[in-house]
């Protein structure tokens, strides 16, 4: 596998713009339920504090601060954009599957419908030490999804 | 008849190592010769674990297929050969860094040897207290008031034992800080070792700055306070001619892996008179002299602090590394590795964007060379050189103080041994360059 396979595009591009990013300097919207989780990978030192806000059954805003690799990074650039809009429901489902196909050691392919941009992450699973890195912000998401709805 | 009178050493006689060496040297390393992602393997992680040459591989093999067998017990054929390639192994290391035969403590590595002196000067206090075992004990007892010197530049194995034998025992943990190249503040050093200083731990060279520690001066300071030195020789007792008779230390570990032998097997040096003392570690089989239910009597070192069945294969392996490194000469191989060192960091140097962590080129270091690339993370970096063949260690390298007193959370580390040629270097530093560009930094 290349290296390009791996960096694809999408992952090169969000570990730039970094959607969702600042979390000091975004206050969650007003009477929305919202959980905050910290999540570190003490073999590399990457580090996300995500927040998390739910109203009405829907996630309208995730925000987070980290850094680290362009992995972990761009991965939760790619959530924040694909959560928010998304019912709690879905959003469990899109990291549960996102968690499946990143175990997979590569067999079990990305499903693009439910997982839009983070289907790009399906060549990290070929990488086992990089797996973390892909994974770390989407712990944080479901520890702060488990705490605000 | 002209007489010559000065004796030559082999050493002296060999020329320098060069390229064409380190390639007859790599036939030895049947690791080194296989293709990574499609591209001849650059192994520049020795900093980590080095490879083993056939002798060492052969070491093990022949001792599992001709001798194997629990060593200081029975009186058959094969224990009894076993023991003598046990001990013989002893020997070599001893002679290899100038110790006396009993002087030497097999463990599983340095972080193992570490472990168990720090417990062993614990244990010292409990001993004392009690008024069990030499009236010397009490001297090496720690207690509130007293401290332990170790510096900011610390591998985690050399800083960690020294906390949980503080937090055991009420004594305090200081450190010497490093200035912003790396350098141990040696202007401080003076101000921190002193008269409530019982151990002063440090580190030989260092394993991410490559700097090499001023171990005279610090000695020095430690024996007119009246500490203990304890030197952490990993990264140079596999790089360069060592000595702990001259460097006058009381006690040093190394890691066997790091130096062409397998895993599982480790020296801890001590000096007799204290291992003679100090109460043992672990206990059990092959330590004791006499045992009834309620208590035991220990062996002198180096028995005492063995407890149980050893790793005796990778202690003749160790043996056949520390040959292998002998032979082609500690000197030569350290000259070699310097100059690779220095290929490195001036390379480093001129690339854009790349801040090599300390010495800077032209001044003393082993051959390894960490570094930052600015906006791009040091598991990035790695990546990207392993998709070359490159193998890099990337992260904090156990050293995390280091790094955030340098304002880092991990960087790239590319660590050199006798087998890497110039040309491993061209590669690596070739590599690099295109870093930046590939991830947009």
């Amino acid at each position: 596998m290349s290296l390009d396979q791996l960096y694809q595009q999408i992952i090169l591009d969000h570990s730039k713009a970094r959607h969702g990013s600042g979390l000091a300097g975004m206050a969650a919207p007003e009477g929305t339920s919202t959980g905050q989780s910290h999540q570190l990978n003490p073999v590399c030192g990457d580090e996300v504090t995500l927040r998390l806000a739910v109203e009405n059954g829907k996630v309208a805003q995730v925000s987070w601060d980290g850094a680290g690799c362009s992995i972990s990074m761009a991965s939760a650039s790619v959530l924040s954009e694909l959560a928010e809009g998304m019912t709690v429901e879905e959003l469990h489902q899109a990291i549960d599957s996102f968690r499946e196909v990143l175990r997979s050691r590569g067999k079990i392919p990305a499903d693009p419908e439910l997982l839009g941009d983070a289907a790009a992450f399906e060549g990290v699973a070929r990488y086992a030490a990089r797996v973390k890195c892909a994974m770390i912000s989407w712990v944080a998401a479901e520890d702060a999804l488990n705490q605000a709805a | 008849m002209a007489v010559v009178s000065t004796p030559v050493t082999l050493e002296r006689a060999l020329p320098a190592m060069d390229d064409a060496e380190v390639l007859r040297i790599r036939n030895d390393f049947p690791v080194l010769n296989q293709l990574v992602n499609g591209q001849p393997l650059v192994y520049l992680d020795s900093g980590a674990t080095s490879q083993n040459p056939l002798s060492v591989i052969e070491a093990e093999q022949e001792f599992y297929e001709q001798r194997n067998a629990a060593v200081h017990r029975g009186a058959h054929h094969l224990a009894v050969e076993a023991t003598e390639v046990f001990e013989d192994a002893r020997q070599t290391v001893a002679d290899f860094v100038g110790a006396d035969y009993s002087e030497v403590i097999w463990t599983s590595n340095a972080t193992e040897g570490l472990n168990l002196l720090s417990y062993a000067f614990s244990n010292a206090g409990l001993w004392a207290a009690q008024g069990r075992g030499d009236e010397g004990l009490s001297e090496l007892a720690l207690n509130p008031g007293d401290e332990i010197v170790v510096t900011e530049m610390e591998h985690h194995a050399n800083l960690i034992p020294w906390q949980e034998l503080a937090f055991r025992t009420g004594a305090a943990l200081r450190y010497i800080p490093v200035d912003d190249a790396g350098s141990l503040r040696m202007d401080l050093a003076g101000g921190i070792i002193g008269s409530r200083t019982k151990v002063v731990a440090f580190t030989h060279a260092s394993n991410v700055l490559g700097v090499i520690n001023p171990v005279a001066e610090l000695v020095g300071m430690a024996r007119r306070a009246g500490a203990l030195v304890v030197l952490d020789a990993c990264q140079s007792a596999p790089h360069l001619a060592l000595n702990v008779k001259e460097l006058d230390v009381d006690f040093a570990v190394f890691s066997g892996h790091k130096m062409l032998a397998p895993t599982g097997i480790g020296v801890l040096y001590g000096k007799q008179e204290l291992l003679d003392i100090l109460p043992p570690f672990l206990t059990g089989g092959s330590m004791i002299t006499t045992v009834t239910m309620e208590r035991a009597e220990y062996l002198p070192a180096p028995q005492r602090f063995e407890a149980g069945t050893q790793r005796i294969s990778q202690a003749v392996a160790l043996a056949a590394a520390v040959n292998y490194l002998t032979e082609t000469g500690l000197d030569r191989i350290h000259h070699w590795e310097s100059e690779l060192g220095q290929c490195m960091v001036a390379g480093l140097e001129a690339i854009p964007g790349i801040r090599v962590l300390g010495p800077a080129a032209g001044q003393d270091r082993i051959g390894l060379a960490a570094f930052d690339v600015e906006g791009v993370h040091a598991h990035d970096v790695g990546q990207f050189l392993d998709s070359k063949g490159i193998a890099v260690r990337v992260g904090h390298h156990c050293a995390q103080p280091l790094h955030r007193r340098l304002g880092l959370t991990a960087t790239t580390r590319a660590s050199a041994y006798l087998y890497n040629t110039t040309d491993d270097v061209d590669q690596f530093l070739d590599a690099v360059a295109g870093v930046r560009a590939y991830f947009r930094a």
